[in-house]
């Protein structure tokens, strides 16, 4: 297997197993902490290949996560749509920063996130959620560093086995 | 050997995405969703994209479904013993209840032959169960494991051994979806069963809590009094549990008491429910082709 290969199946499998994680079931008490996998991994893969991450192709995964939580069309489109360009527009600085700084730019992130999709249920005229709403971007916060350096750990592997 | 720039951006500048495919991609989002918002083309492209969605939910509730195999495969015999016999005792309580309640339901028979009113005890249900995967923590639904195949339709009631857990939402081949009495948007017409008055249930959007925000003051509402469905909108069938109420305040207008209730079913640890299949008989004024005189509904 060549080193294309491995890398893109490797982002389809991250992306896959990004899709499952959301729809993923939890006890009633922990449903609220459930982070927004699709938007760390779509950080990551704009962070490190941004080639492969287009603002086209955030627009593509966050109408297939709408068709899969049969919600509004369109709504995780226009997040991942704003989440891909501030991380491809800082993308120079956030790669450098250390992990701690990136774990606080993906909570500012994941908290923008969450103010844009309160602006569109709040057009759509849906109810407001409460309070517990805004705890995933914290636990997304938590979780970014496994994702990170997990991900970084299989591409390394990959690059390795190239002779 | 001089090193080669692989990144061609420079490190301060703006990156390389423009402000302009921005404004497109969030104005085709807009687009998108004003569209599905008034006109509904997504549940259209659920229907078509069913194939790739049921295999997607099957495979995120597996997890869920190995470890409820795996907790049962490590229970001892003893704890095994325990809960067969709970269950017995249970059986038997409703098995004894039953009983009873075929005499009365006889008798209730009868007594409506003699008034000459349509018979509505009997009731179709079709068991189904729940596909453990989480659409969206803020909104309240469930995937069930039957659909269009099965003889599902949109509007069916969705019940469970304690009372009302909801309603069908969308149908898929062989999936459906199901919107909680706790959802927000969720209202089901009641009467308290003490004293016959009648309400409506709202959802809260927390899983344990339904709320009656417009209680006449005058009414007489007590803590520990249980709801039931009423029948009215033809929705639901009239007798089902729906809950009991937990408190009662004034609302912030000072013009209705507000309650909350808990819902009688375990929506949260539901893992078989029931699907009502007889419809009951729409309440209401009939469609208006079919007024009496005949003539077509002015446009």
């Amino acid at each position: 297997m060549n080193r294309q290969r491995a890398h893109l199946w490797l982002f389809t499998a991250s992306i896959a197993l990004a899709f499952l994680l959301q729809l993923l079931p939890l006890p009633q008490a922990l449903l609220p902490l459930k982070p927004f996998w699709l938007a760390l991994i779509i950080v990551y893969w704009a962070i490190e290949a941004p080639e492969r991450i287009g603002l086209g192709f955030a627009f593509l995964l966050g109408l297939a996560g709408d068709v899969l939580s049969g919600e509004l069309l369109g709504e995780q489109s226009l997040r991942l749509v704003i989440l891909a360009f501030i991380v491809l527009r800082f993308r120079s600085r956030l790669r450098f920063f250390p992990m701690w700084q990136q774990a606080l730019a993906v909570l500012a992130l994941l908290l923008n996130d969450r103010v844009v999709q309160i602006m569109v249920r709040g057009f759509s005229g849906e109810v407001m959620p409460g309070a517990t709403f805004w705890i995933a971007p914290f636990v997304g916060m938590l979780a970014w560093p496994f994702v990170f350096l997990l991900l970084d750990d299989l591409r390394a592997r990959l690059r390795v086995q190239e002779p | 050997m001089p090193l080669t720039r692989t990144d061609k951006v420079p490190l301060f500048a703006e990156g390389g995405v423009s402000t302009l495919r921005l404004i497109v991609y969030l104005t085709m989002a807009m687009i998108v969703m004003v569209v599905d918002h008034r006109a509904g083309y997504l549940e259209g492209l659920r229907q078509l994209a069913s194939r790739v969605i049921e295999p997607v939910y099957r495979v995120a509730g597996l997890p869920a479904e190995a470890a409820r195999a795996g907790r049962l495969a490590i229970a001892t015999q003893s704890q095994l013993g325990e809960e067969n016999r709970t269950l017995r005792e249970a059986l038997l309580l409703a098995q004894a209840r039953l009983n009873r309640m075929a005499a009365l339901a006889e008798q209730n028979e009868r007594l409506k032959a003699l008034l000459d009113v349509q018979n509505n005890l009997g009731l179709g249900v079709q068991l189904a169960h729940l596909v453990d995967v989480d659409l969206d923590p803020f909104r309240q639904r469930v995937v069930i494991d039957v659909g269009r195949a099965q003889g599902v339709a949109v509007g069916q009631p969705v019940l469970d051994a304690g009372g009302v857990m909801g309603q069908i939402v969308e149908v898929l081949p062989n999936t459906s979806v199901a919107m909680l009495i706790t959802d927000p948007t969720h209202a089901i017409p009641v009467t308290i069963e003490r004293t016959g008055l009648r309400a409506i249930v709202y959802g809260t959007g927390g899983i344990d809590r339904l709320q009656l925000p417009t209680i006449p003051i005058s009414a007489d509402v007590r803590v520990g009094d249980r709801l039931v469905t009423s029948g009215l909108g033809g929705r639901f069938p009239a007798g089902f549990p729906v809950g009991e109420i937990l408190e009662i305040s004034n609302d912030e207008s000072g013009m209705f008491a507000a309650a909350l209730a808990r819902p009688a079913a375990a929506l949260e640890r539901s893992g078989d429910v029931l699907l009502l299949h007889d419809l009951p008989q729409p309440m209401g004024p009939p469609p208006p082709d079919a007024s009496p005189d005949g003539r077509e509904p002015t446009p």
